[in-house]
């Protein structure tokens, strides 16, 4: 037994004494505001405060706490500097996932005990040890600085009809800042039983099991093992069902490594104390294909018998001539250009348990997409899809990765089995081993310009490096020659695509689908362009931007709310201070060089071509408060707060008033996946549509006309019109099936038209756009790269929170950052977060967004999506800044010190 | 097991126990194991009596095993221990600085070891006891190779003592890492410098890590730089010839030959800032 203080009591803890301190306070105190997110000290989520001093919890065995005093952030609000800092973390937005919050928190309760007003530095080098990949820091730094402070934190309440576009505070926020958010491994219940995958360590290898039955008699404690075999469905799985490939175990052969052949079942601590090193399993490794190269080779092995030459899928369009634009052309440029795997790097790996309840199944998991979720373990169990109840935990991150099935086919399956609830709990090397990441891309293009600087023509050519499994990979290879162009008039055009099969980790949605590696070859060879033409960068892009009336490369003319121009020029002022700032700092010999770069972006929201609808379910309860059924999941990005914003207006009622139901597909109708940027943009107008339909049903009750005004309080429902009021019981009404006296349930799908053979069609209803300037500094000697400011203009259409947007595009640049410099993943290297890399609070500088509204006349309030458009432009935009700097042309992300050098050496010597 | 010892005398039994596994600050025991179940018999060293603490004897200053990496930064030491402090700070992160020991970062035999190169430059020595009695190991001898060290098994460390260098000595430590906080290096320095009273240099030392299996001195480039005038430069004097003893590899961080380029840079970067030139 171990004693010791826990938040000012005394506790005892029967825990083994060489377990983490992290377990310890999860498992055998309740703590679960305590985020075990790498078990490594690399992301510092565990952070408690021991003696005062802040620790990673996940490295301290429990034993070394006897007598000592533990904080967590539990005892936060007890705390004058811990109140303050929770209050100010919730009014700043500084906590959007919320997964990293508890360990904010506690270093900077460190930091305020010890220095009472510290400067932006001091609170960077105190917070240094705790990852953020949602925030980009930007709000966590203002919030602490609040704290210190003792700045009032404001609090809006926005009366009716004002709720879009105030700033108002996450409507979800004050569980993430005490540390209650219940996420995927929060919630388990007490003596569920515990899985954990058999993985192959492997790229490729054919495989048997030797004596399973042994093994389990060994085991005591061993519940079950499962394999392929066990599997009472189909054993596939896939987001895109035509091109669902995907087995939950390995049959014959294993594809990647880190691909599931079995898994086993038991008691927590019997199942966690296996080396599953020496599970069973006889392994026969075979020859792999890891890049795009090696897999197109004629005598490369086929990762799939149906898929021939390894090349799942093919994406086109083509406009004009491009062969006339050439031959037209007065100057030309060309260019290939290479990406990498990008880790999403959540900071929650993927978790979760399942329970049965009959013949049904419950699964309560951190995802994206509960729909997709309840439909694809439907056919892995051979269920119908009413029989899965997917009830999405709170979600440590996502960015994309979370689309895709992890831990729900192990749990479902386990608990159908045992009749027991059963819980998964991905290990950080094993988030980053199985699941999906950003497609490394290597693009052909050449551009071409007439002498007065009007883009002619573009040819592109990108094969992107799909792993073992389809995933989204046919949604890249249809998105990217979409979107190749960049925002800009392409008379001349054709964009082809690949998806080709590798042995690698599958790789899936990120943030872009694709587009984020595209720019960084369209806005490099714009500069290239420009520079041959003597233009100045900026003006040649607005020269060429899109505008509401000039066709994009599909023939798309939008009409209205194209602000990409206007973005643009939104920069300019900054644009031509800082180069000239830059220019003047570069005459001074020295190892350092100061350049800007700048890159715009469009992006179209939601699916490409193809249907992808949000129903909304709004509800009057005869209490007179409102029920949001918001079935979109909030990864973070803060859509229960900018939907119900939303749905607020468009009835006429303060937000306050409303309840919301959060994502179950018991409770909430389907609002599709959190993707493609399309939450606030579908669901948004869903809510819009629900929230006006549902204003009508009240004004009918008192046959008032639209301008009336509304108040609902005590059961009451009074409408004023012209100052003649009428009140309606709400008590008196009947009830409809869900228990509500009015109901309203609208359906909103955006209305595309499909692409033909060449691409030429509406693939999007509405784009959003946006362009960063990106100033740095080189140090010419080591090739190393700091950025020194980050300008972000958007065209958001309508910003329904601009907090929210803002925390977007910060943390959106940050993951920008991260691509352009740092963060590279070789599969079967570096699996855990101190060998990949994302940018740490010191790697982000200051970020001024920009925030333009050329409304949309489709979207909610004319509101477009921001999620990926924030990140799209940063590192192409960096990337220039580089040139700019030293004229190295860097053609290879990131753009590590190392590669940066190289590119400085080779431009001198060319 | 977990044992709990309580003196040097009972550490070195527990350690007798087969594949015994001293752990203090945790901070490398513990990412060696995410993911996977720690099964190893433990001997927390962090509650040992006399384990813990800087203190100064005659010509040397004796830095307790179990002291953390905060302690160093805390402690009150001569100039010439500026660059072991500075590599302190870049140990992980506040909160791995507050647990982590400095002889678990030797222990550890990390090539990137942050404390390595400025105990390398200070001429450190490492104090070992078993259950056989103690002995003492220059540090350049304890470390053997890629995470591996010259403890038997049954042997820990208990001590690192540094002789008292001469007051005109001074040290800088220079970190070279694709991030901020929270970053392995691509490559380090250490450099110490002694000056006479003209301000020439009379001894320098200089150690890099992160560039060879265990971090190497330069007794070539030391040697060069010996009688280097005041106003001169250090960095000016560091040329490839110096960097013989490293033997880097490739690897996720950087390639080795970007590394020895980078040599030249950063070891340049840390004798100027021991000399006061940058």
């Amino acid at each position: 037994m171990i004693s010791f203080e826990l938040n000012g009591k005394s506790v005892n803890c029967a825990a083994d004494p060489g377990m983490r301190l992290s377990e310890a306070l999860r498992r055998t105190l309740g703590q679960t505001g305590v985020k075990s997110g790498c078990d490594a000290g690399d992301c510092g989520a565990c952070t408690v405060l021991a003696d005062r001093e802040p620790v990673c919890a996940c490295l301290v065995p429990v034993a070394q706490v006897e007598g000592a005093r533990i904080e967590t952030v539990e005892g936060l609000a007890g705390s004058d500097i811990g109140a303050r800092l929770q209050k100010a973390f919730l009014a700043r937005g500084a906590a959007q996932c919320g997964i990293c919050t508890p360990g904010m928190l506690m270093a900077a309760t460190a930091l305020l005990a010890q220095t009472a007003a510290p400067d932006r530095a001091a609170i960077a080098d105190a917070l240094g040890g705790v990852l953020c990949r949602c925030t980009g820091y930007s709000k966590i730094i203002d919030a602490v600085a609040d704290a210190a402070q003792g700045r009032a934190a404001e609090m809006l309440t926005p009366s009716s009809g004002a709720a879009v576009g105030a700033p108002i505070a996450r409507l979800d926020g004050r569980p993430k800042v005490m540390g209650t958010e219940p996420y995927g491994a929060d919630a388990v219940p007490a003596g569920a039983l515990w899985v954990r995958a058999v993985r192959s360590p492997y790229h490729r290898a054919g495989f048997r099991f030797g004596d399973l039955d042994g093994y389990s008699r060994a085991h005591p404690g061993l519940a079950r093992i499962l394999t392929a075999r066990d599997i009472p469905g189909r054993n596939v799985f896939g987001v895109i069902p035509p091109f669902a490939d995907q087995p939950v175990f390995a049959e014959g052969e294993t594809r990647f490594r880190g691909e599931a052949v079995a898994a086993v079942v038991g008691e927590r601590a019997v199942i966690e104390a296996l080396d599953l090193a020496l599970f069973p399993v006889i392994w026969d490794e075979r020859p792999a294909v890891l890049g795009i190269a090696e897999a197109l080779a004629a005598d490369a092995p086929q990762l799939h018998a149906k898929r021939a030459g390894n090349v799942l899928v093919k994406g086109r369009v083509a406009r004009g001539d491009v062969g006339q634009g050439f031959a037209d052309a007065a100057v030309t440029v060309e260019g290939v250009f290479e990406t990498s795997f990008v880790e999403h790097a959540y900071i929650e790996p993927e978790a979760g348990w399942a329970r049965r309840v009959g013949e049904r199944i419950e699964i309560t998991a951190s995802t994206q997409s509960p729909y997709m979720d309840r439909d694809d373990t439907a056919a892995i169990m051979g269920l119908p899809p009413e029989s899965i109840r997917i009830i999405p935990s709170a979600c440590g991150g996502g960015f994309g990765s979370k689309l895709d099935l992890s831990v729900q086919p192990y749990v479902a399956l386990a608990a159908w089995l045992t009749g027991q609830p059963v819980a998964m709990v991905y290990s950080r090397p094993e988030s980053i081993q199985s699941t999906t990441k950003r497609h490394p891309a290597i693009m052909r293009s050449r551009m071409a310009a007439t002498r007065e600087g009007d883009l002619l023509a573009m040819d592109f050519e990108g094969d992107f490096n799909t792993g073992a499994y389809a995933s989204w990979g046919p949604t890249v290879a249809n998105r990217v020659p979409v979107h190749a162009s960049g925002p800009y008039v392409v008379p001349n055009y054709r964009a082809e695509t690949r998806a080709i099969l590798t042995h690698c980790v599958p790789a899936g949605a990120f943030r872009g689908f694709g587009v984020p590696q595209t720019v960084i070859a369209q806005e490099q060879m714009l500069d290239m362009l420009a520079a041959k033409l003597g233009l100045d960068a900026l003006e040649f892009r607005i020269r060429n931007a899109l505008t509401e009336a000039t066709p994009t490369v599909t023939g798309q003319v939008m009409g209205d709310g194209v602000g990409i121009r206007a973005c643009f020029e939104a920069l300019r002022p900054a644009w031509q201070k800082l180069r000239q700032t830059a220019d003047a700092f570069n005459t001074q010999a020295g190892a350092m060089r100061r350049g800007v770069g700048v890159a715009g972006m469009f992006y179209g929201c939601g699916n490409t071509s193809l249907p992808n609808p949000s129903t909304i379910r709004f509800g009057v309860k005869p209490d007179g408060r409102l029920a949001l059924h918001q079935g979109a999941v909030d990864i973070g990005q803060g859509s229960n707060t900018a939907i119900a914003q939303i749905a607020a207006d468009a009835v006429g009622l303060p937000v306050a008033m409303i309840d919301l139901v959060s994502p179950d597909t018991d409770l909430t109708p389907d609002c599709g996946k959190t993707s493609a940027s399309r939450q606030t943009f579908v669901t948004g107008k869903a809510a819009e549509l629900a929230g006006r339909a549902l204003r009508r049903q009240l004004l009918r009750l008192a046959n008032a006309g639209e301008g009336a005004g509304l108040e609902l309080a005590a059961g009451i429902l009074r409408v004023d019109e012209g100052g003649v009021i009428r009140t309606v019981d709400l008590g008196a009404l009947a009830r409809g099936p869900h228990g509500y006296v009015l109901c309203a349930e609208e359906t909103f799908d955006p209305p595309t038209a499909p692409l033909d053979a060449n691409g030429q069609g509406i693939p999007y209803a509405v784009y959003g756009y946006g362009a960063h300037l990106a100033e740095v500094e080189v140090d010419i000697r080591l090739g190393l790269v700091k950025v020194l400011r980050i300008v972000a203009a958007h065209d958001v259409g309508r910003a329904i929170n601009p907090v929210l947007v803002e925390g977007q595009i910060e943390g959106g640049v940050a993951q920008g950052i991260g691509m352009a410099l740092m963060e590279e993943f070789t599969p079967g290297r570096g699996e855990n977060l101190h060998d990949y890399l994302i940018p740490t609070i010191g790697d982000v500088p200051p970020i001024d967004s920009i925030l333009v509204e050329r409304a949309s006349s489709v979207g909610p309030f004319g509101a477009k999506g921001i999620g990926e458009q924030a990140l799209i432009p940063t590192a192409p935009a960096i990337l220039n800044a580089i040139h700019h700097a030293t004229g190295a042309r860097l053609t290879r992300t990131p753009a590590t010190p190392e590669r940066v050098l190289a590119a400085i050496r080779a431009a001198r010597t060319t | 097991m977990y044992a709990r010892p309580m003196t040097v005398e009972e550490a070195a039994r527990a350690m007798q126990a087969p594949d015994a596994l001293a752990l203090c600050g945790g901070t490398d025991v513990y990412p060696a194991h995410a993911g996977k179940a720690l099964s190893r018999p433990l001997v927390d060293l962090s509650r040992v009596e006399g384990l813990r603490g800087i203190t100064q004897g005659s010509g040397e200053i004796r830095i307790g095993a179990a002291t953390t990496w905060s302690d160093i930064v805390a402690a009150d030491l001569p100039p010439a221990f500026d660059g072991l402090k500075a590599a302190a700070r870049e140990v992980g992160s506040v909160q791995i600085q507050n647990r982590g020991s400095i002889a678990g970062n030797l222990c550890n035999a990390s090539p990137a070891a942050d404390g390595v190169p400025p105990l390398l430059t200070l001429d450190a020595r490492v104090e070992i006891a078993s259950v056989t009695g103690r002995r003492m190991l220059p540090l350049a001898a304890f470390i053997t190779g890629y995470r591996k060290t010259a403890l038997a098994p049954g042997e820990i460390v208990t001590a690192v003592t540094v002789p008292l260098p001469g007051t005109g000595a001074r040290s800088a430590f220079v970190k070279l890492g694709a991030r901020r906080y929270l970053v392995i290096s691509i490559l380090m320095a250490a450099a110490l410098v002694e000056r006479d009273s003209a301000g020439r240099i009379i001894r320098a030392a200089i150690a890099v890590g992160a560039a060879s299996p265990v971090a190497q001195r330069l007794p070539a480039l030391e040697q060069d730089l010996r009688n280097l005038a005041p106003g001169e430069r250090p960095s000016t004097r560091v040329a490839p010839q110096h960097l013989a003893p490293l033997a880097p590899i490739g690897d996720v961080r950087a390639s080795a030959d970007y590394r020895l380029d980078a040599a030249i840079t950063v070891i340049g970067e840390a004798l100027d800032r021991a000399v006061g030139v940058l």
